[in-house]
């Protein structure tokens, strides 16, 4: 005799139990702690801030150990944490130029004010597996020169002065926020570049890539990348004057792309931007590819039809946390769905079988 | 952080207040996608965040809660978004649809008439019923506002003309009061008749698509078709094996490895209750003999 | 979030109490005609509790407000500073934000009928793309009874009353749908509303 399934509510907390039980693993080894994760994994811990569009390095570094590692989940954690937070007000607009750098290189000058500074970067490790990390090692004795306490002038702002690239006008307009209104398009510039800054980092990089490879090209040179800090300040109304609340870890990059020009305009180098928290330069340098190629309509190019030149394909599909909701809802129960396709189809080939019967 | 540290029903009063807007701007323009800055859910998108953020603006203390996915209140899913506002807003739950004042739904509408004290949240994947024709919303947009329908009726004649139908058998879209072409949520079609002229008011949540649309009660909703291919419902040509209805949506069930099916109703509630009531199915026993 | 109260102005425990407003306010629209109770508090006067509990209900510092004639006094603009937060316009203000593509786009007007009456040509009424960024009306009559106008629609199951103070506007109204502004009428402790898809036709 056949009984309907129940027992939803059980399954559930037995399998909650079990994955928790999962995540902690071989209990004789012990357990990892945030502090661990915030400094020994911080590229994960920057990841997800970043994407989480949260700073803040120890929440960050809970959700990576909650989520067993799952990047992902542990952005989503932080996410739905983030939207149930008071809103206090709006940061003035950060001053890269004042940034306590850590790195900054530019590949389109040998040299300029302010110096090239390599930084911790893996660019010229050679990737062999480094078998002293497997050993308990000694912490490694390393001199560290302070942060640079002068302003750092942008690689774009030598061109600029000389008209060879296009002026970013400053405007005061409010940008738009994309976590407190729904996404219409067309969407402009502000919400691209939110929408990016929170965008999967994998896709980014692979739609970057793609205009490196003709799908909508740009010729882009990496002007400047620079990582370091910057002070947060707020204006406060009772005060009448900004103060400055914090610091943040940002991974800023410009580019300078294809220069447009026309009979009566002189030719000119273009833009791109990105901004990412933490130190997170691939993101950076793959977003301001994007941005560039998001641009073809207000630079007078041609739309070739390339995705990355496409903004609502790139802004409806960057977000990771709707793509993998959505992509993997579909393991919950579809048995109505299902059972009326195969209802259709039996009849239809009932259907289509009869009439091959009949033509014999 | 525990359930005392969240507001009533989880969400905080501003989003509230903005889902409610949408809500009222849905009611008056019945079928059209109000836009809405949906949030951030502590369950992920595709699992129900529409449905879960109309149904957290909706839900007054005295409401009597049910919430049903595939027309069962005892699928995972349905248990845990029940069990959510079970915590966070402290209202009653029940199984049953009479004494539901809201029931939230994935994939069905109850078997039962719905009463005009009643709501019924839809949880929507997809709002778009022009989406699957023409993937851009830009154009989408437009073609709703020209009442520029002509695509979807090409789709569903070149339906007919490959297999003698129309192939949509869930999703299958409803033109409200003469004016928006609606997506019902992927309700089997069988479901489509029940959408029309109902007492209860019908609202419908898609979180990660931002849309909130609605139909008050006693408005007119008729399923697209052609005078020569009128629309007509469908579903497996059986009884249910419990409770013997002849009338109401099934599930199979595939009960052996020679591939022996039963089919029961897919409406948990409804299967029960008219086996409690004495009803007894091909496959079925009288429910006194069962353990409790 | 602790919100000081003056007394009788505010929600007592605005959660609750605004969720169930909330629900009088949606089954008002959902059933154009059908009157029901809504007095979770005593707004400044003149604005009815009706008035009051639907303006507090859904207003909010996103959707700008604007008290049309009589109920443009300085302690309704201080309620509705101190305890919506929403911004107060001019109907000079009104056009810009019909014309203006951004949401939320949705302003709420607010007093007598027969202060509303002169400023409906500035209502925004929504965008053929966007309609629902659309004028709210809260508009107060002397009485509301179920008698007078007869309507029908969605949300009405054959004919309904009511006692509108016109009927040609509200044609007018009806006709443009899906643009068009939506108004609920209150009246002391009453509320009822009328959408702009309701069929209305003279008594
Ligand atoms: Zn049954």
């Amino acid at each position: 005799m056949y009984v309907a399934v129940k027992g939803g509510e059980r399954a559930i907390d037995n399998a909650h139990a079990w994955r928790d039980e999962e995540r902690r693993g071989d209990t004789s080894i012990p357990e990892v702690s945030l502090a661990q994760i915030r400094e020994q994994l911080a590229l994960a811990v920057n990841r997800v801030m970043a994407e989480g569009s949260l700073f803040d390095a120890d929440l960050a570094a809970l959700a990576i150990k909650q989520s067993r590692g799952d990047l992902i989940e542990a952005i989503f954690l932080i996410r739905a944490y983030r939207t149930t937070l008071p809103r206090f007000g709006a940061s003035r607009p950060v001053a890269t130029s004042k940034m306590a750098v850590d790195r900054r290189v530019s590949a389109t000058f040998k040299d300029l004010p302010g110096g090239q500074i390599l930084g911790p970067t893996f660019d010229y490790t050679h990737r062999l597996l480094d078998f002293k990390l497997a050993a308990e090692g000694k912490a490694p004795e390393v001199k560290i020169a302070p942060a640079t306490k002068e302003d750092v002038p942008h690689v774009t702002s030598f061109l600029n002065k000389d008209g060879l690239i296009e002026t970013e006008l400053p405007s005061n307009e409010e940008p738009r926020d994309l976590t407190r209104e729904p996404l219409e398009f067309p969407a402009g510039r502000d919400l691209r570049l939110q929408s990016m800054a929170r965008g999967d980092e994998g896709f980014i990089l692979s739609l970057a890539y793609s205009t490196q490879r003709g799908y909508g090209r740009t010729h882009a040179f990496v002007g400047e990348l620079r990582i370091g800090r910057v002070a947060v300040e707020m204006d406060i109304p009772e005060l009448g004057f900004a103060i400055e609340i914090g610091e943040v870890e940002l991974t800023e990059c410009e580019t300078v792309n294809q220069f447009k020009g026309s009979k009566t305009e002189p030719p000119q180098f273009t833009r791109g931007y990105g901004l990412v928290f933490g130190q997170s330069e691939r993101k950076a340098i793959a977003m301001s590819l994007l941005d560039r190629s998001l641009r073809w309509q207000e630079l007078g190019e041609d739309f070739v039809g390339a995705p990355a030149q496409d903004e609502e394909f790139v802004l409806a599909h960057c977000d990771n946390i709707q793509a993998t909701g959505f992509l993997e809802h579909i393991k919950l129960p579809h048995y109505v769905d299902f059972q009326s396709e195969l209802e259709l189809v039996r009849r239809l080939r009932t259907e289509a079988e009869a009439a091959q019967e009949a033509a014999e | 952080m525990n359930a005392q540290a969240y507001n009533f029903a989880y969400l905080d009063e501003q989003t509230k207040r903005m889902i409610r807007r949408a809500i009222l701007k849905g009611l008056a323009i019945p079928g059209y996608q109000v836009p809405f800055a949906s949030r951030e859910m502590p369950m992920p998108y595709g699992w129900g965040t529409g449905g879960v953020q109309v149904t957290a603006a909706c839900l007054v203390p005295e409401d009597k809660l049910k919430v049903i996915d595939q027309g069962a209140d005892d699928t995972t899913n349905a248990v845990s978004i029940r069990k959510f506002f079970e915590k966070t807003a402290g209202v009653e739950v029940t199984e049953a649809t009479g004494e539901a004042s809201l029931i939230q739904t994935r994939h069905r509408i109850p078997e039962q008439d719905l009463s005009k004290d009643q709501i019924l949240v839809y949880q929507v994947p997809i709002p778009e019923p022009l989406r699957f024709l023409e993937p851009r919303e830009t154009e989408t947009r437009k073609m709703h506002e020209l009442e520029e329908y002509g695509l979807m009726h090409v789709k569903l004649y070149e339906d007919i003309s490959r297999h003698g139908e129309i192939s949509t058998s869930y999703a299958y879209p409803v033109k409200v009061e003469g004016r928006y072409i609606m997506d019902p949520s992927p309700i089997p079609k069988f479901d489509n008749p029940k959408l029309s002229d109902s007492s209860a008011i019908q609202l419908f949540g898609a979180g990660r698509e931002q849309r909130i649309y609605a139909l008050p009660p006693y408005t007119d909703v008729q399923s697209l078709d052609f005078e020569d291919y009128p629309f007509e419902v469908s579903k497996a040509p059986h009884d249910c094996d419990l409770c013997g209805a002849k009338d109401t949506y099934l599930d199979e069930v595939i009960t052996d490895d020679a591939g022996s099916r039963m089919y029961v109703c897919s409406d948990t509630d409804f299967c029960s209750t008219r086996r409690q009531n004495g009803h007894v199915g091909r496959l079925g026993t009288p429910v006194s003999s069962e353990v409790a | 979030m602790n919100m000081h109260k003056t007394a009788g102005g505010g929600f007592k425990d605005a959660p609750v109490e605004a969720a169930r407003s909330f629900r009088i306010l949606m089954n008002a629209m959902a059933r154009p005609g059908s009157i029901s109770q809504l007095d979770a508090i005593e707004p400044p006067d003149p604005l009815s509790p009706a008035a009051g509990t639907a303006l507090l209900t859904l207003a909010d510092p996103t959707t700008p407000v604007f008290l049309a004639g009589a109920a443009d006094t300085e302690t309704a603009r201080n309620w509705v500073a101190f305890h919506i937060g929403a911004p107060i316009i001019e109907p000079s203000d009104l056009r810009s934000f019909a014309g203006r593509g951004r949401p939320p786009g949705e302003v709420f007007a607010v007093g007598a009928w027969a202060d509303l009456r002169g400023h409906l040509e500035a209502l925004p009424i929504g965008r053929p793309d966007y309609p629902d960024r659309s004028a709210t009306l809260i508009a107060d009559l002397p009485t509301i009874a179920n008698s007078g106008a007869k309507l029908s629609g969605p949300g009405i199951r054959a004919i309904e009353a009511l006692s509108l103070p016109e009927t040609e506007v509200f044609q007018e109204n009806n006709a443009r749908f899906p643009l068009g502004f939506d108004v609920f009428f209150t009246s002391g402790s009453l509320v009822a509303a009328l959408p702009r898809s309701t069929r209305v036709e003279a008594a």
